[in-house]
C-alpha cells in the first residue's frame, strides 16, 4: 500500500520537536498534531477522574436517606459540577480532540492537520475554559447550582456563579468549533494522493461528520450562554418570563445545540469501533459505505430531534408529534450501524484483545442505551419517566456506556501506537470484567428506580428506593476503582511495558503502516493509496515491509 | 488555480455597490407605504437580493471553489430547519 | 534523497495553503451566521408574539441614523472589495488607501452608532430603566432586542477595525503583496460579512412602520 518503505530507525515525535525549544516548553509550545493530541489527552483525563470523583460522592451522599456527608446545596452543585465537568470538559472534546487529532492526519496520510497553530490555540482556550469553571467554583456566591442545563428562570435569578461558570461553557465551545474548522479543512484539503473520500478510514468518515456538528450547532448554544449572561448582567429582557421573555425559547435555543452535541460525543465513538471491529476480526467492514452514510445521516437527523427533550415543557402538542415522529428517525442510521459492525464479525477469524472486548461490552451497553431511548422518544410514555432516573440511567448508558467506554477502548486499541509501549493485556482482560459489572449494578438499578417514580437530581428519597439506590451505590465503588486501576496499569506500562512493535494488532489503516510511535512528520514519504482502507490482502504485504 | 486567482473588475464592483444602494433607497421607501402584511416579506425578500449581491461579487462565491456554494447551502438549510421546527411549536402553542 | 526530503519538510512548514485557508475562513463564516441566527430566532418569535409592540417600539428607532449607516456599511464594503482588487494588480498605494477608507468608515458608523445609543439612553430607555420596565412586555423585549444584537454587531465592527488595522500595517511592511494576499482577502471575507448582518438587522429594526 503505502509506496514509502518504513525505516524503523527514525526518530520518534517524542525526541524531535517541531520548535527551537526543548523539554517542556518544547510541548507546550508545540504545533504537531501528535503531542497536541497527548496534551489533550491528559487534561481532558485529569478532568474525567474529577468527574469520576464527584460522580462518587454524589452516590455516597444517596447511600443512604436524608443527609449522608454533605448538604442539599452542596449536592445540587455537586450533580451541576459533576454535569457540566463530564459534558464539556470530558465526552465533547474527549475523543475528537484526543484520538482525532492524533490520528486523522496519520490515517488520511498528511504530516499534520490543515492549520496546526490554530490547533495549538484550540488547546488553550480549552484549558483556559476549564480553568474559569474551576474559578467559578470558588468565588463568593458559590458554585453554580441549576444542573448543566442552565434552564431558565432559575438560572438569571439565582446568586451562584452562573455567569462565570456559563461563560466557560462558552469559551469550550470556540475551542470545540477551532477544531471543527481544522479537521473539516484537513480532510477537505490534505489527503494523501489516491485517498478519496471512499477510501478514507470511517474514524475519518465520524469525525469528519462530527467536525460538521461542532461548527454548525455549536454558534447557536454560544449566543444562548451569552444571552444568559447578558441578561444577568443588565437585566435585559430576553428569557425571563416576567420581562415578557419565553423560558421555552431558551430551552429550543439550549437543545438545539446540546442534541446535536449527543451526536458530537457518539459519532466518533462509532468511528472507533468501526476500526476496531475489521482489525481484531480480519475482515473487510460490512458495508462500508453504509457506515460512512450513516454518520452523515446521524448528523444531519440529529438536528431535527432536538424538542423531545422538552416533551413536559409546555411546547405545542403540534410541535410535540412532529418530533417524537422525528425522533424514531434516529434509529435507522444508529441500526444500519450496529448490523453492519455485527455482520461484519460474522465468519471472521476474531481475536479477543482487550481493545476487542472493550467494543463488546460497548455493543452491549450501548443497545441498553438506544433501546431505552425509544422509550423517551415515545411521547406518550416519556411523559410518565421524563426526569426520573429512568432519563439518568438512559443517558449514562449512552454516553458513558457508549462514548466512555470506546474511549477506553480506543486508548487499549492506540495505546502502543502513542506510546510505543505494550500494556499488561491480562490485567485489561480483568479490568474489563469488574467494568461491565460496576456499571450496570450502578446504572441499571436507576432504570427500575426511574421507572418506580425516583425523581432525578433529588437529595433524599423514599424508604422504598433504599435497597437499590445502595447497589447503585456499591456499584459506583466498583466502577470507579476499576477506573483508576485502568489509569494505573496504563501509567505503569508507559515507563515498564515491553516495546509494542509498529503493528501489534494487525491492522491496516495507515497508522499501522508507520512505526510506533510515529516519526515527528508521520511519515518520511506521503504514501499514495491504492487499497480499500480495510483490505487485510495487503497485511502480508504491510508486515513484510515493517520486519 | 486560473479559477482562484480570478479577477473581478473594478467597474463591477462599482454596479455592484450603486445597486446596493438603490436596494436600500428602495426598501426604506417601501418601508413608508403600509403594505399590510407584505411589508415584512418585501423587507426580507430585499434584504435577501442585496446579501446575494455580497455574497456572490463582493465575497466571490460565485467565481470560487464549488464546494464552498455547497458549504454555504448547508449552513443555509440548517437555518431553516431551525426556524421551520421552532416555530411548529410557536405557532401551534 | 535526504536533500529533496529536507525540501520537501522545509516546504511543508512555509507552504501556505490558500485555498484552505479560504476554506477555513468560510467555515468560520458559517459559524459567525449561526451565531446570529440564534438570534434572529429569538427575534422572530418574539416579533410574531408581540407583533404590534414591535412596531409601536420600532417607530421610535431613528430611521436616518439607520439608513446613513447602512450607506456607510456598504460603501465600507466597496473600499474593502477595491482594496483587494487593487493588491490584486500591485497597486500598493490604491490598496492601501481604499483600505484606510474602509477603517475610517468603520469608525464613522460606531460614531453613529454611539450618538444612536446615547440618544435612547437619555430618553431614559435602556435595560433595568424604569421608563421602559413601566412599558409593555413586548417593547421591553423589542429594546432587549434592539441593544444586544446593535451591540453585538458593533462589537464585530470593532473587531473587524482591530483586524484591517493590522491588514494595514501588513501591507505598508509588505507583509502582504499581489503574490500573497489571502490574509487581506479573508480579513475582507469577515467585513462583508459583518456588512451582510446589518443588511437583516437594518430592516428589521428600523424599518417596521
Amino acid at each position: 500500500m503505502a509506496n514509502g518503505a518504513i525505516a524503523i530507525t527514525e526518530k520518534s515525535f517524542y525526541k524531535e520537536s517541531t520548535n527551537k525549544y526543548s523539554g517542556i516548553l518544547s510541548w507546550l509550545l508545540t504545533t504537531d498534531h501528535k503531542r497536541i493530541g497527548l496534551m489533550y489527552l491528559v487534561s481532558i483525563l485529569f478532568f474525567f477522574l474529577v468527574g469520576v470523583i464527584l460522580g462518587v460522592l454524589m452516590r455516597l451522599e444517596l447511600l443512604t436517606p436524608g443527609r449522608t456527608i454533605m448538604s442539599a446545596q452542596t449536592y445540587n452543585s455537586l450533580f451541576t459540577l459533576h454535569g457540566v465537568i463530564m459534558i464539556f470538559l470530558f465526552i465533547i472534546p474527549g475523543l475528537p480532540a484526543i484520538f482525532g487529532n492524533f490520528f486523522l492526519p496519520i490515517q488520511i496520510g498528511a504530516r499534520d492537520v490543515a492549520f496546526p497553530r490554530l490547533n495549538l490555540l484550540s488547546y488553550y482556550i480549552y484549558v483556559i475554559g476549564a480553568i474559569l469553571a474551576l474559578i467559578s467554583l470558588f468565588l463568593p456566591g458559590g458554585p453554580i447550582d441549576t444542573g448543566w442545563t442552565f434552564y431558565i428562570p432559575y438560572s438569571v435569578r439565582t446568586a451562584s456563579n452562573v455567569s462565570l461558570a456559563i461563560f466557560a461553557a462558552f469559551v469550550l465551545g470556540f475551542s470545540s468549533i477551532l477544531t471543527g474548522i481544522n479537521f473539516i479543512t484537513t480532510v477537505h484539503r490534505l489527503r494523501a494522493p489516491g485517498m478519496t473520500f471512499f477510501k478514507m478510514p470511517l474514524f475519518v468518515w465520524a469525525t469528519y461528520a462530527t467536525a460538521w456538528i461542532q461548527i454548525i450547532a455549536t454558534p447557536v448554544v454560544g449566543i444562548t450562554i451569552l444571552l444568559v449572561i447578558i441578561e444577568r448582567a443588565f437585566g435585559v429582557g430576553i428569557f425571563d418570563p416576567a420581562l415578557g421573555g419565553d423560558p421555552i425559547l431558551y430551552q429550543h435555543l439550549f437543545w438545539i445545540y446540546s442534541h446535536p452535541a449527543v451526536y458530537i460525543m457518539i459519532l466518533p465513538a462509532m468511528g472507533v469501533v468501526s476500526e476496531i471491529i475489521p482489525t481484531f476480526t480480519r475482515r473487510t467492514i460490512f458495508g462500508y459505505k453504509a457506515i460512512a452514510f450513516s454518520s452523515l445521516a446521524i448528523a444531519f437527523i440529529g438536528y431535527l430531534v432536538w424538542a423531545h427533550h422538552m416533551f413536559t415543557s409546555g411546547m405545542s402538542d403540534t410541535a410535540r408529534w412532529i418530533f417524537s415522529l422525528l425522533t424514531f428517525l434516529v434509529a435507522i442510521p444508529s441500526g444500519v450501524k450496529v448490523f453492519n459492525w455485527v455482520a461484519t464479525m460474522y465468519k471472521g477469524s476474531i481475536d479477543p484483545q482487550p481493545p476487542f472486548l472493550w467494543v463488546m461490552t460497548f455493543i452491549f451497553l450501548f443497545s441498553i442505551g438506544g433501546l431505552t431511548g425509544l422509550v423517551l422518544g415515545s411521547l406518550a410514555t416519556d411523559v410518565h419517566v421524563h426526569d426520573t432516573y429512568f432519563v439518568v440511567a438512559h443517558f449514562h448508558y449512552v454516553m458513558f456506556g457508549g462514548t466512555g467506554t470506546i474511549f477506553f477502548a480506543a486508548l487499549h486499541y492506540w495505546f502502543p501506537k502513542m506510546f510505543g509501549r505494550m500494556y499488561n493485556k491480562k490485567l485489561a482482560k480483568i479490568a474489563i470484567v469488574f467494568y461491565f459489572i460496576g456499571f450496570n449494578m450502578l446504572y441499571f438499578t436507576k432504570f427500575i428506580m426511574g421507572y418506580m417514580g425516583m425523581p432525578r437530581r433529588y437529595y433524599d428519597y423514599l424508604p422504598q428506593f433504599a435497597k437499590l439506590q445502595e447497589i447503585s451505590t456499591i456499584g459506583s465503588w466498583i466502577l470507579a476503582s476499576t477506573i483508576f486501576f485502568i489509569v494505573g496499569y496504563l501509567i505503569h506500562a508507559l515507563f515498564k511495558g515491553p516495546k509494542a512493535s509498529s503493528n501489534p494488532w494487525g491492522g491496516v489503516t495507515l497508522e499501522w503502516q508507520i512505526p510506533s510511535p510515529p516519526p515527528m512528520e508521520n511519515f518520511k514519504e506521503i504514501p499514495t493509496i491504492t487499497h480499500e482502507p480495510y483490505d487485510f490482502s495487503q497485511l502480508k504485504e504491510i508486515e513484510n515491509e515493517q520486519s | 488555480m486560473e479559477k482562484h486567482n480570478h479577477q473581478i473588475g473594478i467597474m463591477t464592483y462599482i454596479i455592484v455597490w450603486l445597486s446596493l444602494l438603490a436596494f436600500t433607497s428602495i426598501t426604506v421607501t417601501i418601508a413608508g407605504i403600509s403594505l399590510g402584511k407584505y411589508t415584512l416579506f418585501i423587507a426580507l425578500l430585499i434584504a435577501a437580493i442585496k446579501s446575494g449581491l455580497v455574497i456572490n461579487i463582493f465575497m466571490h462565491i460565485k467565481f470560487d471553489e464549488p464546494i464552498f456554494k455547497a458549504f454555504l447551502a448547508l449552513s443555509g438549510a440548517t437555518l431553516v430547519v431551525i426556524f421551520v421546527l421552532t416555530f411548529f411549536d410557536i405557532i401551534y402553542r | 534523497m535526504s536533500n529533496h526530503e529536507n525540501a520537501a519538510m522545509i516546504s511543508h512548514h512555509t507552504h501556505s495553503d490558500k485555498l484552505g485557508a479560504k476554506m477555513g475562513m468560510w467555515l468560520f463564516l458559517f459559524t459567525e451566521v449561526l451565531l446570529f441566527g440564534g438570534m434572529f430566532l429569538a427575534y422572530a418569535v418574539y416579533r410574531y408574539k408581540y407583533s404590534n409592540d414591535f412596531h409601536l417600539a420600532a417607530m421610535e428607532l431613528n430611521t436616518t441614523i439607520g439608513t446613513i449607516n447602512t450607506i456607510i456599511l456598504l460603501t465600507s464594503s466597496l473600499t474593502m472589495a477595491l482594496s483587494i482588487a487593487f493588491i490584486q494588480r500591485s497597486e500598493k498605494l490604491f490598496s492601501i488607501l481604499f483600505l484606510s477608507s474602509t477603517i475610517l468608515l468603520a469608525l464613522i458608523f460606531l460614531i453613529n452608532k454611539y450618538f444612536e445609543w446615547s440618544a435612547k439612553i437619555e430618553h431614559g430607555i435602556f435595560p433595568r430603566s424604569q421608563e421602559l420596565l413601566d412599558r409593555p412586555n413586548g417593547q421591553i423585549l423589542f429594546f432587549g432586542l434592539y441593544y444586544v444584537m446593535t451591540g453585538l454587531h458593533a462589537l464585530h465592527v470593532i473587531i473587524g477595525i482591530i483586524i484591517l488595522s493590522f491588514m494595514l500595517i501588513f501591507l505598508i511592511r509588505n507583509k502582504i503583496t499581489s503574490e500573497n494576499y489571502i490574509k487581506l482577502e479573508n480579513s475582507g471575507l469577515y467585513w462583508h460579512l459583518v456588512d451582510l448582518i446589518w443588511i437583516f438587522l437594518f430592516p428589521l429594526f428600523y424599518l417596521i412602520q
